[in-house]
């Protein structure tokens, strides 16, 4: 028994039939965006961290059916008319990435986490990730890497805003 | 980190040029790529950890509305794939046949039109089970009344091999006369890798040309090209492997699994491509482990500390099947360099390996081949000893290290050690971490009766494998390659036979073109994974890449500026002779200002070539190292420890590195970043644990625990120098060292804070509950 579900991701209206045990996860990856991961089976890792309604959601740990007529961020649609967000050229310039796994999901954790506290102190930026697991890393260079965006973005304060990609670069 | 400022790129900490696609989420693994009419393969697993198979209904399951077919062992006998050989000349059950050996072990595949309809079969085979005595523990599988769980083996026992190096009478005589002596059983607990990616596959059979293209998550692409072959019967010419973007892959993506040749007959059998990617639970129970030894350790030594003799007798615990994928001389990898870094005089290694009823494996989580294992073990021991000598145990080190004058160093067990200042890299950890007044400030904490605790590791590694006459995997030697094509414009191409999964090749590989040839690296593409393109190699895995391959690329970088040499000489008009290659550029010796830049060459290499010398300019190497190359470390750590509840906190953690010359300082601070973080984890919460019915119970992320940022702690690194003499860059590998190198800092940090309890070893994982209970039966309650 499928039930219709329309949500829009980017800014995009996506429409399907989807059964009522599909997470969002999947739901998303399915309908493109691979940049969704899938890391654990038990909602730890937090590689499928999108933001939902202005929030940081697991999105393994939601159904489609719940996502319906919500908006959804994921990182391909972080990038604003083909510039970078400070957070993915912070995460380049600070080398917070190693094999790219976690990445998506820790920059969007990033991403609330300096909407919520624009000037987070080294513990809470940890605190504030504990949920982003990375393998790779140590975290040493992501934490350099949210420290650095959030003194770029001090003062901009603009929230994510989702403007028709005017070339096929951006947020595809 | 030490840094090269006039090089052009060798040494400089270029931004890695692979992070474009990975920060836009457009990096391409495996389970984002979809091919036209795939269809998805889903695994039934054993709940038993030992039990007879008496029947499989898979009647049910095959009624599934969108369920294709359902294969089991019997249907892989038919064909012989119902086994298959790991990379440690033992076999292993494809899909299980007759009986189960481990919980979680694959007993049938599934294969259906989407990700749900084949986990809806999974769900309706029906396996009737007869479970039978489980096995878990070494000890209990080599006693003589133990149920033999490999009854295909010739040899009904469950022994599986003994390994030994080094001298066993001269050490034994050392250590009956040794004036001191210590004595103890180390535990290395089993372990996972974990990467956050899972393991999958797509296996692509056309019909049509007869090629099977396997996609899979392969640190080592070529190996599993030529083991498929093998096990398929399909010719190498018709198989190609590509990795893609591998998630994390620290051992765990090494061996060819049960579910790769599944997915492969599925997709022989159904002429469609088969997509398998296994679940976090699948990973962590059924995919290789790490570690598992127990390390029965002697080291004698005079009064004043000169140790004279060591022992480490090492029951080692396999799992159901032997999949560690070590070089075939090595069943206990390279277990024997745990003399370490020490100049023992005599030396007696042996091990044994023990099938149990778990999963296969061994060789795993950056072990550099058991070398994590070794290290831990010595640097324990060492520790221990200072204890027994009532000595600083960084005097005991200093006192024992082999000096530097003593290089290229023979061990007690058959290693030439490259090079080495093991002095220089701890004075400079104990200079940054200002060991002297740590020193002072744990008498103050102890004085008010706090638990603090100073633990060091100076370890030595053991990378690059392999040189030919002694390291091979499954016959197929441990050389590496490189090939590299320089274009018409001045742009380049390498390919190498490694696989990056994190580790930035794509931007190290063409620092050294960079170098070598005097190009921009942002004009050096980077290829790797692709087993129709790439020349052949043993991938990426125990530090070897730069070792191995990255010589690779240094010497074919140069067979092409040989030749660009030629070219130049045309150019100029002059006598290659006469033609020197200084400050990037071919010039003539004693003209300063008559010069040609490689990219005038290259241009010149497809349009204005003499008659005497081939179009093009293009270098390939297959590089066969003289040696191993040997890192070395020193790690101090600093921790203290809450009287109430027993949480470490870790104050402070230096590690200074000696890896050689350094290609991107950047990224290998990440790398060292990383295995700390790695070692941290082993060192306080992390163990794979079955109970003795053969239940694993740590199959998920919430029991099987991975430091997030908020536990991890920050390092403070550093390095030192000293080149390896044989690898054409001076460089010797990193990715392992602090995995190798930090558990026993953690583990000797730890013991030195309840050591004034009287505490003389506790065993890994140092987990709150482990140190809560050792405080309170020490009368300790806050």
């Amino acid at each position: 028994m499928k039930h219709p579900v329309k949500i829009t991701v980017n800014g995009t209206e996506t429409a399907a039939d989807v059964e009522p045990r599909q997470v969002l996860a999947y739901y998303l990856r399915d309908s493109g965006f691979t940049s969704v991961h899938i890391g654990c089976d038990s909602t730890s890792c937090g590689a499928c961290t999108v933001i939902v309604d202005g929030q940081a959601v697991k999105s393994c740990t939601m159904f489609a059916v719940q996502a319906d007529g919500k908006n959804v961020t994921t990182i391909e649609g972080l990038a604003q008319g083909g510039k970078l967000h400070p957070l993915q050229d912070a995460f380049h310039n600070e080398h917070g990435l190693q094999c790219g796994y976690c990445t998506p999901g820790m920059i969007l954790s990033s991403l609330a986490l300096l909407q919520r506290n624009p000037n987070p102190s080294e513990e809470e930026i940890r605190h504030g990730l504990s949920g982003n697991m990375c393998r790779c890393t140590g975290y040493q260079n992501i934490v350099k890497a949210v420290q650095s965006a959030a003194k770029e973005l001090k003062g901009q304060q603009q929230p994510v805003s989702h403007e028709p990609a005017v070339s096929a670069a951006a947020g595809e | 980190m030490a840094t090269e400022p006039t090089t052009l790129s060798f040494g400089q900490p270029v931004k890695r040029k692979e992070d474009g696609r990975f920060i836009q989420g457009r990096g391409n693994y495996l389970d984002d790529i979809v091919l036209p009419k795939m269809i998805y393969m889903a695994l039934v697993r054993s709940p038993y950890g030992h039990a007879k198979i008496n029947n499989i209904d898979t009647s049910a399951a095959l009624k599934v509305p969108g369920v294709k077919a359902v294969i089991t062992a019997k249907e892989l006998a038919g064909a012989g794939l119902d086994w298959m050989p790991t990379l440690a000349q033992d076999k292993q059950m494809v899909l299980a046949g007759g009986k189960v050996l481990f919980q979680y072990q694959e007993v049938a595949a599934v294969f259906a039109d989407t990700r749900e309809a084949a986990a809806d079969g999974v769900a309706a085979v029906q396996v009737d089970y007869e479970p039978l005595q489980a096995v878990t523990d070494p000890y209990k599988a080599m006693a003589k009344d133990a149920p033999i769980l490999r009854d295909d083996r010739e040899k009904k026992t469950n022994h599986i091999w003994h390994y030994e190096v080094g001298d066993q009478k001269t050490t034994a005589d050392a250590l009956s006369g040794a004036p001191v002596k210590i004595k103890q059983m180390i535990r290395f607990p089993r372990c996972h890798p974990s990467p956050l990616e899972p393991c999958g596959c797509i296996a692509d059979f056309n019909g049509g040309t007869g090629r099977l293209t396997f996609y899979v998550t392969s640190q080592a692409p070529h190996a599993h090209r030529t083991v498929i072959s093998l096990v398929s019967k399909v010719p190498e010419s018709n198989i190609r492997v590509v990795s893609p973007d591998i998630g994390g892959g620290f051992g765990n993506k090494v061996p060819v699994y049960p579910g790769y040749v599944c997915a492969i007959v599925g997709s022989l059998t159904l002429g469609v491509p088969v997509k398998w990617v296994e679940s976090r639970t699948e990973n962590l129970a059924s995919t290789h482990f790490a570690r598992d030894y127990w390390m029965e350790t002697e080291i004698g030594a005079t009064k004043d500390g000169k140790v004279t003799a060591l022992k480490v007798s090492t029951v080692a615990d396999h799992g159901a099947f032997d999949g560690a994928a070590n070089p075939t001389k090595y069943p206990a990898g390279l277990f024997g360099i745990c003399t370490g870094s020490y100049d023992f005089p005599t030396a007696f290694v042996e091990v044994d390996g023990y099938y149990t009823n778990k999963a296969p494996g061994g060789i795993a989580y950056r072990c550099s081949f058991r070398v994590t294992e070794a290290a831990y073990c010595i640097e324990r021991a060492m520790d221990i000893l200072a204890d027994e000598l009532k000595m600083d145990p960084v005097d005991l080190r200093r006192k024992n290290f082999i000096p530097k004058e003593k290089f290229p160093y023979p061990s007690a067990t058959g290693w030439t050690y490259d090079s080495g200042d093991y002095e220089k890299t701890l004075d400079k950890a104990l200079q940054t971490i200002d060991y002297k007044n740590l020193l002072k400030e744990q008498a103050e904490k102890r004085k008010r009766g706090e638990l603090s605790g100073i633990g060091v590791s100076t370890f030595t590694e053991i990378v690059g494998a392999g040189p030919a006459h002694n390291f091979d995997i499954l016959g197929i030697k441990m050389f590496d390659s490189a090939e590299i094509r320089v274009h018409p414009t001045g742009s380049a191409l390498v390919r190498t036979g490694t696989k990056a999964q994190g580790q930035g090749h794509e931007t190290t590989w063409a620092q050294i073109v960079a170098e070598e040839l005097g190009l921009d690296v942002q004009n050096v593409l980077v290829e790797e994974g692709d087993t129709d393109t790439a020349p052949y190699g043993l991938g990426t895995y125990a530090s070897r890449s730069t070792a191995v391959a990255g010589a690779a690329i240094a010497v074919a970088a140069r067979k092409i500026r040989e030749k660009a040499k030629h070219l130049a000489a045309h150019l100029l008009e002059a006598n290659p002779d006469d033609i020197e290659w200084a400050d990037y550029k071919f010039r003539v010796k004693g003209s300063p200002d008559r010069t040609k830049t490689m990219q005038e060459v290259a241009f010149a290499a497809y349009t204005n070539m003499p008659d005497d010398i081939e179009p093009g300019l293009e270098g390939v190497t297959y590089y066969n190292p003289p040696n191993l190359t040997f890192p070395n470390g020193a790690y101090i750590c600093a921790v203290d420890i809450d009287r109430g509840t027993g949480a470490v906190s870790v104050r402070r953690f230096v590690a200074i590195d000696d890896c050689g010359n350094i290609i991107n300082p950047m990224i290998v601070e990440g790398q060292i970043h990383g295995g700390l973080a790695e070692g941290f984890a082993i060192a306080f919460m992390q163990e794979i644990e079955y109970d003795e019915d053969g239940n694993n119970r740590t199959t998920n992320f919430t029991e099987y625990l991975v430091p997030s940022s908020f536990e991890t702690p920050r390092w403070e690194v550093g390095n030192t120098v000293t080149p390896s003499p044989h690898h054409p860059l001076g460089t010797k590998g990193i990715g392992e060292s602090p995995n190798v190198g930090s558990p026993a800092a953690f583990a000797n940090a730890v013991v030195d804070a309840l050591s004034p309890l009287g505490v003389r070893h506790v065993d890994i994982p140092l987990t709150r509950e482990k140190i809560w209970k050792i405080l309170r039966e020490k009368g300790v309650t806050g």
